[in-house]
């Protein structure tokens, strides 16, 4: 889409976007590490938010109740004036699946969050980001009283490839949870410039 | 026994007309742009509506949430309806040539300058 300049209201600053999404099993801490460093907004969003591709008019989702109305919420850094990260958890629960792709769609990076006492609940959101080659990493929410593992013993756990990192964090302190976006962040960089090398 | 008379009223309840009533039954655009999620859209100042257009409440309430450039999530949050529901409604107003659509990087995850920036900036948060 192009459109000249002088079309716009004035010379607004239109800021860059960026987002990355935050996966993870039900209550492992998804919420509270979005809350924790960026600003919470509330958002509806609807099952029909899967269908992009679908280019038909239909009113049959709306007379037989084939949407379902989820409230959910989704986390915005403002870095910058010209520079906005947006931080989406995605549904713990397996029936909200559909609305994977939709968020996954244009993600620069995700957070795996772990728990070390329900370790395999991550190992569907593993297997998709491995899947789609988006950039991620495993961090492990050091909640109080669950064991302790080493990062290499989670990444045999997980059978991570050897190149994705593995941190331990605490969704709750502002530190640790900057500290999992700027490895995320390094991590994707990295990724970005090994890419062409691959192709070449 | 004594509720509150108002308190089906909330936002909990949900909403009180079916999300794609104000569409019109269309759950993605007919044929304008398909607008992300972090896309950026702004209102085009003082474009009148084309006289074929058919505005409705609601593409009037969403003109008026962004005559300063957001994001796509950011309005339907600010509007309270839900982001399909905004993002049919946004399609028709860039195609009544009424909004300008600035799409976010197609490949991001490439875009080293993109990352690079973010990164930057969270190290001096």
């Amino acid at each position: 889409m192009h459109y000249s300049r002088s079309d716009t209201v004035e010379a607004e600053v239109v800021p860059a976007t960026a987002k990355i999404l935050i996966a993870g099993g039900f209550g492992v801490g998804k919420t509270t590490l979005v809350g924790t460093i960026s600003e919470i907004r509330p958002l509806y969003t609807e099952e029909m938010l899967s269908d992009r591709g679908i280019g038909v008019d239909d009113i049959t989702g709306v007379d037989r109740k084939t949407t379902t109305t989820v409230a959910m919420d989704f986390g915005r850094i403002t870095l910058r004036a010209d520079l906005t990260l947006y931080l989406f958890g995605t549904p713990g629960q397996d029936r909200f699946w559909f609305m994977w792709d939709e968020l996954a769609y244009g993600a620069v990076g995700a957070v795996v969050l772990a728990d070390t006492r329900r370790l395999a609940d991550c190992f569907a959101a593993v297997d998709y980001f491995e899947h789609r080659a988006t950039p991620f990493l495993v961090a492990v929410n050091c909640f109080d009283g669950a064991p302790s593992y080493e990062p290499e013993d989670v990444r045999i756990a997980l059978d991570l490839d050897p190149d994705t990192p593995v941190v331990m964090c605490d969704a709750r302190q502002r530190e640790s949870v900057k500290k999992v976006l700027i490895a995320l962040f390094r991590h994707a960089v990295a990724k970005a410039i090994a890419a062409p090398a691959q192709r070449a | 026994m004594s509720a509150p008379k108002d308190r089906w009223l909330d936002r909990d309840a949900g909403p009180v007309v079916r999300p794609y009533a104000v569409t019109k039954g269309r759950t993605v655009p007919a044929s304008g742009p398909f607008v992300g999620l972090i896309d950026v859209v702004m209102a085009v100042g003082d474009r009148m509506a084309p006289a074929d257009a058919r505005l409705g409440r609601e593409h009037r309430r969403i003109l008026r949430h962004c005559r300063r450039p957001i994001t796509a999530v950011d309005l339907a949050s600010d509007v309270d309806l839900p982001v399909g529901v905004v993002r049919v409604l946004l399609s028709d107003l860039s195609q009544y040539g009424m909004l300008r659509v600035v799409a976010s990087s197609p490949e991001p995850a490439k875009s080293e300058r993109l990352l690079r920036d973010v990164l930057d900036a969270l190290q001096s948060l």
